[in-house]
């Protein structure tokens, strides 16, 4: 089998390069008429590695491409452009099933990613059987042992997921993405449809997994918290690239870009007061502008507080921090001591502080 | 004006009729809010927050009814009041705003009109003075180009802009409250920001009270002064923002503290709250939470445990409430 003759290498477990994600909108008929189709690019140039034991969150607003990124490495989305490779080995359009047991999903919404009509017992079995995890015989036991690994009992197995409470749906889910062995987890808003107090057993029982299988695990989620709490390494995605990234101390501590600021400055904090929000401008300005139409230069230089004009015309690249390895910011003023957001943004009237240029110059055709 | 309250909710029960039987949805709430004030009201789906806010502004499902209490607005009873008398009285003295714009906006009726039909119905404007009090409001709340903007439909906004159109509608003929069901659990935390600045900055400037609920206490201590915690329908807790938040009174607060993740303090683990919320068709004896309680006693079973006042103007249901305190300084966290 493919992964039997896979080299082991010391390189990064999971590695992505250039990828690119498009999805055509509108109509098909206007677009070969008009030879030329509109393009909503979600993922647009990402490059990223995933060390074996990491565990890496991708962040950002909704509509950064955060989900749809995670779905093309897990292999359940075609790309358009790069190249996923795992273990030193580049993967082919099309994955073969034993590529595609490597890199397991939990997804957001319990409710709806299991099927209604199979027990979680036929349901694990059913895995197991196609993917020959272990011999027939062994499949019920298999079964027992992962459901008490995720802290469900005996009686788990003969259940209908309707029977279920949201928290244990989602342990099920974990449980289904385990049954394969993966050598990587992808948890897309795991916590995000669970109520507050249940959201603490699944987080915890996803940091302990981490340490008893030393899982590689990537994390989707819009919850700094979440991140903070799990994770050792962010990278920031907005407008389908990543604009900073680094270990969790870096990007926590020491946040260069300023889309970085703005998302944690946004954050409510329970040390908080109410007078203090009243006053000073939003940590972000604006919505993020659509997909369709992506700002020429760089993506975020129509809500930046430090913008210049060289902004407007210039695409950063990713660069690494002197002094600062792994830390990777896509700004032409990172680490340069620039003016920070909050002095910017304190100065925006308020009655102003909604208000985004009307009309950006955007390069249609998508490459800088 | 006078200096009471606002809105005085007097034990307030709501039961709603199901299959499985009456749920006793809230029971027994009482609650203050002062001119200018906000108030969070948190606690978990199902914990009868938002049931309260309803039953408050009288939109109740079918299966609900207020079966005890009042709901005083300067002072008059909106508990006995008919449809057509509370339909004077949702606009100009009370509004809400809901948790998904998308589906409280009339997605075929263009956004400023939307804005306007308050002020023309409640105030009797004319088409254009309307027209004009619809643009003044869009600009209040920060909708960029709102000429161009007024024509638009409400699927062309994103959702922070329509939140924005959703709070230009409640303020249209000047309430004395707004009622927030959520406003913000559906937005990107950066728009969220933005929200809960301009609902603050709103607060601030007009002297509108807000009834805030959510299940974020991070949230609350934005926008809040005081906070009332609910559970199982009844209130467990009830004081200023940050005594509450930082320093608990009631188990069932310390654990929604505990059990969230944090930015600032990163904890080994999280502590979740054990067990599932209580079913209120025929709820625990007692003190609801005794039984995911660490802290539950004999005393804790036997008889109902109202809030009771401490000292500091805050109060809580717990009898035992003197174990937090101890909790959380084993913790480590709290008056950060």
């Amino acid at each position: 089998m493919a992964d039997a003759d896979a080299a082991v290498g010391t390189g990064p477990l999971l590695s992505a390069s250039d990828i690119a994600v498009h999805f055509p909108v509108g109509s098909q008929l206007a677009a070969r008429a008009r030879h030329h189709e509109r393009m909503l690019r979600a993922v647009d140039g990402v490059d990223m590695e995933l060390d074996r034991g990491d565990a890496l969150a991708l962040v950002g607003e909704s509509g950064s491409g955060k989900s749809t990124l995670a779905l093309a490495l897990a292999g359940l989305r075609p790309v358009d452009r790069g190249q996923v490779s795992f273990d030193g080995r580049v993967l082919p359009k099309h994955r073969s099933r034993a590529d595609l047991r490597r890199i397991q999903m939990v997804f957001q919404d319990p409710y709806s990613s299991l099927n209604p009509r199979l027990t979680v017992g036929s349901m694990l079995r059913e895995l197991v059987r196609v993917h020959h995890v272990v011999p027939g015989g062994e499949a019920d036991e298999y079964c027992a042992r992962l459901l008490t690994l995720v802290g469900l009992g005996q009686d788990a197995m003969r259940a209908y997921p309707r029977q279920f409470s949201g928290g244990q749906r989602q342990r099920v889910a974990i449980a289904r993405a385990l049954a394969l062995r993966p050598d990587v987890l992808v948890a897309d808003e795991p916590v995000s449809a669970l109520d507050v107090s249940v959201q603490a057993t699944i987080l915890n029982l996803l940091r302990d997994l981490r340490g008893e299988l030393g899982l590689t695990l990537l994390l989707i989620s819009h919850n700094l918290a979440v991140v903070r709490h799990l994770c050792d390494r962010v990278a920031v995605m907005y407008l389908g690239r990543i604009v900073e990234t680094g270990s969790a101390d870096q990007l926590f501590g020491n946040p260069q870009h300023p889309y970085t600021r703005g998302l944690l400055a946004a954050i409510p904090r329970l040390s908080d007061s109410a007078a203090g929000r009243a006053q000073g401008g939003p940590a972000v300005v604006g919505d993020p502008p659509s997909a369709l139409r992506i700002p020429t230069g760089c993506r975020f230089r129509t809500r930046c507080p430090i913008a210049q004009a060289r902004c407007e015309t210039e695409d950063p690249a990713l660069r690494t921090g002197p002094g600062e390895p792994g830390h990777q910011v896509a700004c032409h003023f990172a680490f340069t001591g620039a003016p920070e957001n909050g002095a910017a943004g304190a100065n925006v009237p308020a009655e102003l502080s909604a208000e985004m240029p009307a009309e950006v110059p955007v390069n249609p055709d998508g490459r800088a | 004006m006078s200096t009471g309250p606002i809105l005085s909710v007097q034990d307030l029960n709501v039961r709603i009729t199901t299959r499985r039987g009456i749920v006793r949805a809230v029971d027994g709430v009482s609650l203050d809010v002062a001119a200018g004030e906000a108030l969070g009201l948190v606690g978990e789906s199902g914990s009868g927050k938002s049931m309260t806010l309803r039953a408050i502004i009288g939109v109740l499902p079918a299966e609900g009814r207020i079966t005890g209490g009042q709901i005083l607005l300067d002072g008059v009873d909106l508990v006995p009041l008919s449809q057509a008398e509370l339909n004077r009285i949702r606009g100009p003295k009370i509004s809400m705003i809901f948790q998904e714009p998308m589906s409280a906006l009339n997605p075929v009726m263009r956004v400023g009109n939307q804005i306007a039909e308050g002020t023309r119905v409640h105030l009797g404007y004319s088409k254009s003075k309307a027209a004009e009090r619809a643009l003044e409001l869009m600009r209040r709340v920060g909708i960029p180009d709102p000429e161009r903007r007024f024509r638009a439909y409400p699927h062309e906004f994103s959702g922070g802009m329509r939140q924005r159109v959703m709070i230009a509608i409640a303020l249209s003929c000047d309430p004395e409250i707004i009622l927030c069901d959520e406003p913000t659990t559906a937005l990107d935390v950066t728009i969220q920001d933005q929200i809960l600045r301009l609902l603050s900055r709103l607060c601030r400037e007009s002297g509108v009270s807000l009834i805030f609920v959510t299940h974020d206490l991070p949230v609350v201590a934005e926008i809040c002064d005081r906070v009332a915690v609910m559970y199982g329908g009844q209130l467990v807790e009830r004081g200023d923002v940050r005594d509450v938040l930082l320093d608990p009174r009631h188990p069932y607060t310390l654990g929604l503290v505990r059990s969230a993740p944090d930015v600032e303090h990163v904890r080994d683990s999280l502590v979740p709250i054990p067990g599932s919320p209580p079913s209120l068709v025929s709820p625990p004896s007692g003190c609801r939470f005794h039984p995911r309680c660490g802290f539950a006693q004999d005393d804790c079973t036997v008889q109902p445990t109202p809030l009771r006042d401490l000292p500091g103007g805050r109060s809580t249901a717990c009898l035992h409430y003197e174990r937090c305190a101890e909790a959380l300084a084993a913790d480590g966290i709290g008056h950060g």
